[in-house]
């Protein structure tokens, strides 16, 4: 019951002697997800995490001693575009990048080097993604969840566990959570995801939180109308937010001319028949209404 | 970060393009001074961030230094949309034959930095967008070769530059997005661009916006914030580590994570109430963090309750709610406080706020509605 990473995942830690990677390491570990390298250069040969997970110089040493086929990342901002570079370069298929506040213009090009080599990229300033019961690559808390079959995806962080935790006190259980995270250039967006969950056999409805700016929202409005099946819910912050103000999240800004506002979000969800929460505590009855159990 | 125009013009003439030099002035006499330097008819501009300098009186044509000083006095001073003007530019002025508008902005659907162009020059962009969409180019430059000498000519043509300023517009064109890409921004606009009567090609306004992220590894330019514009409790935030923005509400707000502060504002306002701010203390908030979001919060004498909601993951709630007490000990106003706590160590934090009193609240929906009734009953 996953998309993305499950069980399988051989996860490597890029930045794992740090303060935020080990602390994250460890509560990976705990969840359960095999963590197989860290990547600290200049520290390979030494053992993190009590001795429990191998280090090593570089992401190719890693790759090729123990078999990660995904990597996350907890490197600081200025390092994070080499970092996600390297796991590209190494042939990681899929990278997950926790650091905020990457430069726009880095990204820029990391986005297409990762491209053209088919890396997927899931960030950067995103909380990463939690299969159920299986593998939890990134800072989500493990303890929210409750294994199920509603997929989850949002641009946001702690907005997402509030959504999970409303979830799970429902009763209603989760597949997949992904945070594609809040910046203007991110490797996954809302409609990569969704497609994802709409063929995975194991989802049966789906959850999008987005967040005012951008066009990202609407333009997952028309790929919904087109293409999804499954039941779906939606939560849409930022209402209140003033026009032209960068509400912390670099992406979350409405441009003074209408445009990337939640209430024009609202409205192409509601028209692609995705009911819209006015609160995040709605969104399980929502889903009910839409006959998920 | 949003420079102005003369900071803008200083980033865009260390790149080449061609423009004409101006003048700072903080005062009248400096005015006149500048004029008298310039020589020949000047114009006067406040130099503000927001919009609309033009139609509020903030940019006025002056034949004589004399003139300059009487306009520099009229215009000092002057309450445009909330700022006071304080600075001025005094720049050559320039017999306008046609105005062009040259843009280059970062553009996440395109993921790549996109060329905006003009022949309705001096307008706002945005406002041709409506009006005219047809007289726009939007070109998206390559993301790892950058802009080419093709795409050069064919903004050129499309903006039907006379064949003899091709070269001085080559120059514009390529200073904009070395001057974009030089100094990491989101946006660089030269509005307008314009063909002066005796046959030069100019830069008569720019406005650079940077991006945020990357202004740690550019001090020269972090150097050219003007504090003046700033609100006073934005710039302490931004010195705390803190993500603070003013509104008109009284209902303060202090959250964890952009989305769920943005959130919180939405359900303050669902349940009937106006948020006073919109503030993120960002991920792994200690006691300091909180006193320092206190403070700012409080700052605010519209503030007549305040809401706090933390999702504990990297943040501990216990910690945050150690520094709640802590912060509420050393504060002088005391206002009502509605105090939501959950996820990592929310369990901890319980009899930490039990103790001081505060009243709590387990649902987001409930904390909002709580605060409300809180700050009615603070106002009757």
């Amino acid at each position: 019951m996953s998309i993305l990473v499950n069980r399988d995942t051989r996860l490597l830690v890029q930045g794992i002697t740090g303060r935020e990677g080990a602390f994250h390491s460890e509560a990976m570990l705990a969840y359960g997800t095999n963590i197989v390298a860290g990547v600290t250069p200049g520290k390979g040969g030494q053992a993190a995490l009590d001795g429990r997970v191998p280090v090593f110089d570089t992401v190719a040493d890693a790759v090729e001693q123990t078999g990660a086929n995904a990597s996350v990342i907890f490197v600081p901002a200025a390092f994070a575009p080499d970092a996600m570079l390297e796991a590209s370069a190494a042939n990681v298929p899929l990278v997950v990048c926790i650091t905020e506040g990457v430069p726009a213009l880095d990204m820029l090009r990391v986005y297409h080097v990762l491209k053209q080599k088919g890396t997927r990229l899931i960030g950067p300033n995103c909380p990463g993604l939690t299969t159920v019961g299986e593998a939890k690559v990134g800072i989500i808390p493990g303890d929210i969840h409750r294994p199920g079959s509603v997929g989850l995806v949002s641009r946001s962080g702690t907005l997402t566990y509030e959504v999970v935790q409303a979830m799970t006190d429902a009763g209603m259980g989760q597949s997949t959570c992904v945070g594609i995270g809040g910046d203007p250039i991110v490797g996954t967006t809302f409609i990569d995801v969704l497609d994802l969950f709409n063929q995975d056999p194991e989802t049966e409805a789906i959850v999008m939180i987005g967040e005012i700016g951008g066009e990202e929202e609407e333009k997952a409005a028309a790929f919904i109308a087109r293409e999804v099946r499954k039941p779906m819910a939606a939560f849409i912050a930022g209402r209140t937010a003033p026009p032209g103000r960068r509400m912390g999240h670099a992406g979350a800004i409405i441009s003074t001319t209408g445009g990337g506002t939640a209430e024009s979000k609202r409205v192409a969800l509601e028209k692609a028949g995705v009911r819209v929460a006015d609160s995040p505590s709605h969104i399980p009855q929502l889903l009910r209404d839409a006959g998920v159990r | 970060m949003k420079l102005q125009e003369y900071r803008s013009k200083e980033i865009l003439a260390r790149h080449g393009v061609p423009l004409l030099d101006g003048v700072v002035a903080t005062s009248p006499a400096e005015a006149r001074a500048a004029a008298e330097e310039i020589g020949g008819p000047v114009v006067v501009k406040a130099q503000v961030l927001v919009g609309g300098r033009g139609k509020a009186g903030g940019v006025k044509l002056a034949a004589t230094p004399d003139e300059a000083e009487a306009r520099a006095g009229e215009i000092l001073g002057l309450d445009i949309k909330g700022t006071t003007v304080k600075t001025l530019l005094v720049a050559p002025a320039a017999d306008i034959a046609h105005e062009y508008y040259l843009g280059l902005i970062l553009d996440r659907a395109a993921r790549a930095i996109t060329v905006i162009a003009s022949a309705e020059g001096g307008v706002e962009i945005e406002e041709t967008a409506k009006t005219n969409p047809d007289a726009i180019l939007r070109l998206p430059l390559h993301p790892l070769i950058g802009l080419q000498e093709f795409e050069v000519r064919r903004i050129g043509f499309f903006l039907g530059i006379p064949a003899e300023l091709r070269k001085d517009f080559g120059r514009a064109m390529h200073g904009l997005y070395d001057a974009f890409v030089g100094s990491d921004a989101d946006l660089a606009e030269i509005n307008p661009l314009v063909v002066t009567t005796d046959g030069r090609l100019l830069a008569l306004d720019a406005k650079i916006v940077l991006d945020d992220s990357a202004l740690a590894r550019h001090p020269d330019l972090e150097a050219m914030r003007d504090l003046n514009e700033e609100e006073p409790s934005e710039i302490a935030a931004r010195e705390a580590g803190i993500s603070f923005i003013k509104l008109d509400g009284d209902i303060g707000c202090m959250v964890n994570g952009a989305g769920l502060a943005m959130t919180t504002m939405d359900l303050v306002k669902l349940a009937g109430g106006e948020p006073a701010n919109f503030l993120d203390i960002g991920g792994g908030a200690k006691a300091d963090k909180v006193t320092a979001a206190f403070r700012i919060i409080l700052d605010d004498p519209n503030v007549k309750a305040i809401l706090i909601n933390i999702f504990g993951g990297i943040t501990r709630g216990d910690e945050v709610a150690r520094g709640i007490v802590e912060a509420r000990a050393n504060v002088q106003r005391d206002v009502p406080m509605v105090v939501r706590i959950v996820g990592t160590n929310s369990e901890e934090a319980k009899p930490i706020l039990a103790e001081a009193n505060l009243i709590t609240a387990d649902s987001l929906d409930d904390a909002a509605a709580k605060a409300v009734a809180a700050a009615k009953g603070a106002a009757a």
